[in-house]
């Protein structure tokens, strides 16, 4: 095995750490800040070397056109459009925060500091805009292709199949995010959860944030305030049954005394009574929000009073 | 042995309870094939396609306990489209023709649609137990009809299914005579069901042992439902959101101390740290421990817990319980058999979890360690030949390195010594996984060393055929073979073509493989189902007649008494 080669790839330590606090640090330390990229048809290192450290370039190759998808083994055997090397072929430029465009992979051989490359030094920004812009052609094309394995720049590359997770736990785990994650990040991916609102016979719509509120009744004030502007006048009920079970939502026994009724769109699409199921099952499912017009929800009605009669 | 009268010598068979004992005295002799043909009450059909579901009840016609596996391994990672096939219907039809006794049925991976429930319900009798695990097709419709039909039902257990949900009456199906119920496992539903009738339920079903509740039913429900079972071996909460001041929360305490008989724990979803004191009553007689679906709980949490848990000898848990956590679990948990470790961050943009070092310390703390899921950013060598030298009992071994082709962070070599090692030091091993970076050496060493092999998983590695055909000329007992993203091509595929026949299936995807060479595999062997599985998205594009040098997406070889099936859809070939 060939001695293992000193790389910079964004300023990693000789510590393992996970790629995006990498990022971070490269960015920091400009000299040992290296991702470097070579223009297409550049020559890659023999296979073996896996210690993937610089990004290739390459022109989409025929087998991309024609279907055939690569992915990632081409990306380590360098057979495919993007390609990972330990290189210093071609010409080599110097991308200071591209860093943030590629997880670099393998880690840094040991002992390794800071080893600019005094070579290709263009100017920064222009490396980075033509770095960019050939990235996004690619990434363009990637997406056109409809394949969901051919790698876009993002913080890291995804991969169809991997980690070898069953579809249920991943699904699961998706709608059960790690509460103290969302404390710390606040409104970072599963933090925030925005859906529309829309009103019958209002001009246009509105946009809340479900994990602004714990629990119906702060919703139900919510949206009232921000229709209150839209709202005809008190109208008679309709009648809709009022149980211990709908206790949770007040919007319920606010609409009562309007002719207005909530319901929501649901993951299956199916318009469904808001009010139903617990607080946090309604956030998972909820997907827009309509505030009807009571005599449009005769059909949800009778749901309600049979759901009250199954309750015990 | 054929001089005695049947009668003695299907009494000896009893004895034998491995398929693989029975399948082999079958072929000793007519006399033999045909006592214990009319004698086997448990029958396996590892793949659902190798063998016609007629066939199989013609030959065992006093089934009681079928099961039945459909897709590939691999299509827990969707790497297998939807509508592949797997589908379970024909075999309940079959089953309700020739075998009305059955009693029990397993189905893994396939598609069950709510007419074969509907079915299945109707048509036994004396049906007793159904399992359905990573299934789909089916919606609480068809487990209404399951409720409502099957008198004297003891087992219902519902393992990661995709379920449809078209209301929550279907509990409220079962009769109130029913009273037989033992186990309930309905965790992987998403719907609500009705709290008032599941009480009413498992009150009544006296010999209820196993409940595991979905994310629907709160806390309220759960402390009134302890209450009435407190005989309970194995509990899967629901969701566990509760104030720990609220009475309900007190509520559950007190009914936890009841259940003295409380083994196994699960569900925890949404569970907040502080509720997990509820149940530190119950740990010390915990022997399986499920905390993979809570990752509000962070490792600190998770140590003061598993400090009470000193039987535990299966634990299921998040990478967030960090390698000092682990090494907790390894000073405290001294029965350890099975470990699992998911991760809790996917797309891996947080700090790193776990690594090497907490899997040798669980290594080094637990000996009776057999079988092991691990989940990490990285693994050395060093910790490999350390764990390998610690736990030489292991069984099933699989390791995920989320970066695929990762080397040794140390040495940055690749992890063929490692693995090695394992292979050379655990001669029971049954099934392994591998990740990392890896050449053909690993291969060369599992084919020499791991005997006793029957399930390998590859990914991401090797460097050419010769990695595929030393694990082909030397796994003896391989019977699953799944490679997926390496470049074994038609020389590794064409090599041992008899292999094949040996085997249960091989699964390759994202590999050199050509139509070619799946074309000459099917004309050597046609007693092989050679399945090319083309992408919808690729087949829009492909041309009319691909080239045989147009290298396959996936394939999937299986040995088949059956033939083609007629069951595939129009972007499966069968060649």
């Amino acid at each position: 095995m060939s001695p293992p080669l000193e790389h910079d790839y964004l300023g990693l330590s000789e510590l393992p750490s996970s790629p995006a606090t990498a990022v971070e640090e490269g960015v920091l330390t400009l000299s040992a800040t290296e991702l470097r990229l070579g223009l297409p048809g550049s020559e890659t290192t023999d296979r073996k070397d896996k210690v993937g450290l610089t990004l290739k370039l390459l022109p989409l190759p025929k087998s991309f056109v024609s279907g055939a998808k690569r992915g990632f083994s081409d990306a380590i055997d360098g057979a495919g459009q993007w390609r990972f090397a330990a290189g210093e072929g071609g010409s080599e430029v110097d991308l200071g925060k591209g860093g943030g465009l590629f997880s670099p992979r393998g880690e840094m051989a040991g002992g390794g500091t800071g080893k600019p490359s005094g070579q290709g030094n263009a100017g920064k920004d222009t490396a980075v805009n033509a770095a960019g812009q050939e990235m996004k052609a690619v990434a363009r094309v990637a997406g056109s292709v409809g394949h969901d394995r051919a790698m876009a720049p993002a913080a890291k590359a995804q991969v169809v199949g991997w980690p070898p997770i069953r579809s249920y736990r991943k699904n699961t785990m998706a709608t059960n995010p790690s509460k103290s994650k969302d404390d710390a990040d606040g409104n970072q991916g599963l933090g925030c959860l925005y859906v529309k609102v829309s009103m019958d016979g209002a001009p246009y719509l509105r946009k809340v944030d479900l994990k602004m509120y714990d629990n119906y009744k702060e919703l139900s004030s919510a949206l009232e305030k921000m229709f209150s502007c839209f709202t005809i006048g008190p109208c008679g009920s309709h009648g809709i049954p009022n149980s211990d079970g709908l206790s949770e939502s007040h919007l319920m026994d606010l609409l009562n005394g309007s002719e207005y009724v909530l319901t929501y769109e649901d993951k299956d699409g199916d318009w469904m009574l808001v009010g139903d199921v617990p607080w946090e099952m309604f956030t998972d499912t909820c997907r827009r929000l309509r505030i009807m017009k009571g005599s449009d929800a005769i059909g949800l009605a009778p749901r309600a009073m049979e759901k009250c009669k199954n309750w015990n | 042995m054929t001089y005695f009268p049947e009668e003695v010598v299907e009494h000896i068979f009893d004895f034998l309870s491995s398929h693989r004992d029975r399948n082999i005295v079958s072929t000793v002799c007519k006399a033999w094939y045909r006592v214990e043909r009319l004698s086997r009450r448990s029958v396996f059909v590892g793949n659902c396609y190798a063998v016609r579901p007629g066939r199989v009840m013609a030959r065992f016609p006093g089934t009681k306990c079928l099961s039945v596996k459909g897709k590939p391994h691999f299509a827990d990672f969707n790497l297998v489209p939807h509508d592949w096939g797997g589908f379970a219907l024909p075999w309940i039809e079959a089953a309700a023709r020739g075998c009305p006794g059955l009693e029990e049925l397993r189905l893994k991976r396939m598609v069950v649609s709510d007419e074969s429930l509907e079915l299945l319900a109707r048509s036994f009798p004396n049906f007793k137990a159904l399992v359905l695990v990573s299934c789909e097709g089916f919606s609480t419709d068809g487990l209404a009809a399951i409720a409502t039909h099957c008198r004297g039902l003891r087992e219902l257990d519902l393992q990661e299914n995709e379920v449809e949900d078209h209301g929550r009456q279907w509990l409220s199906c079962f009769p109130d005579s029913c009273t037989s119920l033992e186990s309930l496992n309905f965790a992987c539903l998403k719907g609500e069901v009705n709290a008032g009738a599941l009480e009413r339920l498992v009150a009544r079903c006296v010999n209820l042992r196993s409940l595991k509740l979905n994310r629907a039913i709160s806390v309220e429900s759960l402390a009134r439902i302890l209450v009435r079972t407190p005989h309970l071996v194995e509990l899967g909460t629901g969701s566990f959101t509760v104030e720990h001041r609220a009475e309900a929360y007190q509520r559950l305490i007190h009914a936890f101390r009841k259940c003295k008989s409380l083994k196994s724990l699960s569900g925890f979803w949404d569970v907040a740290p502080r509720c997990l004191q509820s149940i530190y009553s119950i740990c010390p007689n915990l022997t399986v421990l499920n905390l993979s679906y809570a990752p509000a709980i962070q490792g600190a949490d998770l140590v003061k817990l598993i400090r009470h848990c000193f039987k535990l000898q299966k634990l299921w848990v998040l990478d967030c319980i960090g390698d000092k956590g682990l090494a907790v679990v390894a000073s405290t948990c001294k029965e350890l058999q099975e470990l699992r470790v998911f991760p809790s961050d996917i797309y891996g943009t947080g700090t790193a979890a776990v690594t090497e070092e907490g899997l040798v310390a669980i290594s080094s703390g637990c000996s009776k360690l057999n079988s092991l899921l691990y989940f990490c950013h990285q693994m050395t060598n060093a910790a490999l030949i350390t764990v390998a030298k610690n736990c030489p009992h292991f069984t099933r071994f699989r390791l995920c390195i989320l970066d695929p082709g990762k080397p040794d962070p140390d040495t940055n070599q690749p992890l063929d010594e490692g693995f090695g090692a394992i292979v050379r030091s655990c001669n029971d091993l049954r099934r392994l996984s591998l990740s990392g970076l890896l050449t053909d050496t690993v291969f060369l060493y599992i084919g020499e060393y791991a005997a006793r092999l029957e399930m390998l998983s590859i990914a991401f590695a090797g460097d050419s055929d010769k990695g595929m055909v030393y694990v082909l000329n030397g796994c003896k007992n391989l019977r699953k073979l799944e490679i997926r993203d390496s470049p074994f091509g038609d020389a590794a595929l064409l090599e041992n073509v008899g292999k094949y026949e040996t085997m249960r299936s091989l699964w390759m995807s994202s590999c050199d493989v050509t139509l070619g060479g799946c074309k000459a595999l099917a004309a050597k062997m046609p007693r092989l189902n050679v399945e090319v599985i083309n992408d919808r998205v690729e087949s829009d594009e492909m041309e009319e007649n691909p080239s045989d040098m147009h290298k396959v997406e996936k394939m999937y070889v299986y040995r088949t008494l059956a033939g083609a099936r007629n069951d595939a859809p129009e972007f499966v070939d069968i060649l």
